[in-house]
């Protein structure tokens, strides 16, 4: 009796589970499936899902209105370039604070994160003024550096959290052999840390991806990634739904494969040090 | 050459002195251990001779050279950890050959000190293996080729044998010992397990609370312990501690005598007793018993004995062998 109940609870555990997982994903499947629509299919109401007739022709017109491959290569600049400079700094930053900690490393920590607190709307005008005036608007450097910016109290974060998993004996074995400061991080630190650095990095290459507040006030068109090449379809005339679910899709897809794959390292990456 | 000296070395820890004021050698080619119980300084002692423990005051001199600011890469000394600390992304090889590796050696001769390490602690096979798919005593062995190969001044060994199970702990011991008098290269070695000091040390020096209780061989901390500590640290099972009338008669406080230095009777004795429990060993019998206004006393007799729970007996201790403390805990003559 009791393995039946057990059976039967495991069913609609995974039912619900599986229910849960859908609504999260619908938005994307919708946008994915309106992609393929005609724009008059694609207001029409009630709602078509799947019988419709089904055309390439938004793919075929976003991509010849806009070079979508200049986007993407931005999109990529911007995303792995601000995240691996972040990572150069934030690599001995964690360092510092998991094994040379002081009284104030907690502070530092928690003024970090509470930057990420702070609405990005309260610094725009200084920052577009900053920027305008260094001649960075519309700059890869510039809008990197931003990226790196909004990353860093993250990275360092979770490399912290890494870090403090790495038993402190094996550095201090490694001092004992003779290790420089710069050969401990290289030879040691990094290896063993890498499945969390490598966690760590694709969460906030994602963030970058997605990142869409700076990037669409700081860049117009040499620099601008993805983000702004979505905002081009929302025209005054009204949004142009099925051309702006293509260009979705064809912002996200990139993203989405790589999330899909290395969907293992992000889990691990969230949760590592969550459990002993 | 490798001789350690500690001049009036303290260390505290924000207000807490952990380290009191210790000031001694060690001698170039000796093997010394740091004896003590849980929490009396011992590994910080020698993280401090190491390098990797500031030291708040005083001086660590290595071969007369004062190392005390001095990091630990630049000490010329190595370091076994309790834990092995091994590299775990690196073999075997690599975890042997990562000092020689920082000290830009070149290649060949990386490979020829690998090997010749590998092959005093019987590591040969094993070289490209990863320390997860080592065993306990493999582990050890690795950590222990990665000082040797270094060719140390001195080597650290903080507690290196406490994770290995009971057997394993006496052949390694045994294996440590053949390596000092092989490579007759200074050797520190920090354990609370006063067995592992009595077996393998030239000298003890044994630690109570932050400050060095006693110094000395281990047959004469044994059998002249200069204090209460002492006297109950060292030995096993431990020193019969007896106050009142018999120690005053004797001069003394407190009287100390071992389980093994007492004679045991049926009929008559100093010490009346009734036996509560009896370990029969075959080679030894281990008494456990309650000696009437005295307390608990333990004794050792040879080969197998008759006595059983509830037994009547009496405890004469040998004078010759009696240890007097006064009232602070010292040693009286």
């Amino acid at each position: 009796m009791a393995m039946k109940q057990s059976a039967g609870k495991r069913v609609g555990v995974t039912v619900l589970a599986w229910v849960v997982a859908f609504l999260i994903f619908f938005p994307i499947l919708w946008t994915f499936i309106t992609s393929f629509k005609s724009e008059l299919d694609a207001i029409a109401m009630p709602p078509k899902f799947l019988f419709f007739n089904w055309t390439l022709e938004n793919y075929v017109e976003v991509q010849s209105r806009s070079n979508y491959l200049r986007f993407a290569e931005n999109s990529i600049i911007l995303s792995i370039g601000a995240n691996i400079v972040g990572l150069l700094i934030s690599v001995p930053a964690a360092w510092s604070m998991a094994f040379a900690p002081t009284k104030r490393t907690k502070d530092v920590l928690m003024w970090m994160l509470s930057t990420k607190m702070m609405p990005a709307v309260g610094v725009l005008v200084p920052i577009y003024l900053l920027f305008r005036d260094l001649h960075l608007l519309d700059s890869l450097w510039g809008i990197g550096f931003v990226l790196m910016l909004l990353n860093l109290p993250i990275l360092i974060w979770m490399l912290y959290t890494y870090f403090k998993e790495i038993p402190v004996d094996i550095l201090e074995a490694a001092r004992m052999d003779g290790a420089s400061l710069l050969n401990e991080i290289i030879y040691i630190l990094t290896p063993m840390a890498a499945p969390g650095i490598a966690s760590t990095m694709l969460l906030t290459v994602i963030l970058s991806w997605n990142e869409a507040f700076w990037t669409l006030n700081l860049a117009t068109s040499n620099a601008a990634p993805l983000t702004a090449f979505i905002a081009s379809y929302s025209a005054p005339e009204g949004f142009f739904w099925a051309k702006l679910s293509a260009a979705s899709t064809l912002a996200i897809a990139p993203i989405l494969v790589l999330g899909w794959f290395s969907q293992k390292q992000l889990v691990r990456g969230l949760t590592f040090g969550a459990v002993k | 050459m490798g001789s350690i000296e500690l001049v009036n070395v303290c260390k505290a820890f924000g207000g807490v002195k952990v380290i009191n004021s210790v000031d001694f050698a060690i001698t170039d080619g000796s093997f010394t251990v740091f004896v003590g119980p849980s929490g009396c300084g011992k590994s910080t002692l020698l993280r401090m001779i190491a390098g990797l423990e500031d030291v708040t005051s005083g001086q660590v001199l290595i071969d007369g050279l004062d190392m005390t600011n001095i990091g630990p890469a630049k000490r010329g000394l190595a370091m076994v950890f309790q834990s092995y600390a091994l590299y775990p992304h690196m073999s075997v090889r690599g975890n042997i050959a990562f000092a020689l590796k920082m000290a830009r050696q070149p290649a060949n001769v990386i490979e020829q000190k690998v090997k010749k390490a590998a092959g005093i602690l019987n590591l040969t096979e094993y070289l490209d293996r990863k320390p997860r798919e080592l065993s306990g005593g493999q582990r050890q062995r690795v950590a222990i080729g990665r000082a040797i190969v270094r060719e140390p001044k001195a080597f650290l060994f903080d507690e290196p044998l406490s994770n290995l199970d009971a057997a394993l702990r006496v052949q390694m011991r045994v294996e440590i010992d053949e390596l000092h008098q092989k490579l007759k290269t200074t050797m520190v070695y920090v354990t609370h397990d006063q067995v592992e000091a009595m077996t393998m040390a030239d000298r003890i020096v044994v630690l109570d609370k932050g400050a060095v209780a006693q110094i000395g061989s281990p047959l004469e901390l044994y059998n002249k312990p200069n204090g209460l500590f002492v006297a109950s640290f060292i030995g096993s099972p431990t020193m019969n501690l007896v106050m009142g009338p018999s120690a005053a008669k004797r001069g003394a406080t407190t009287l100390g005598v071992r389980p093994e230095h007492v004679e045991l009777s049926t009929t008559a004795g100093e010490w009346p007793a009734q036996v509560l429990h009896a370990e029969h060993l075959g080679s030894e019998t281990f008494i456990y018993a309650r000696a009437e206004g005295i307390g608990p006393l333990t004794i050792r007799l040879s080969g197998e004995a008759t006595h059983h729970a509830g037994d009547r007996i009496f405890v004469t201790p040998r004078e010759a062998h009696v240890h007097r403390f006064d009232k602070d805990g010292k040693r009286i003559g």
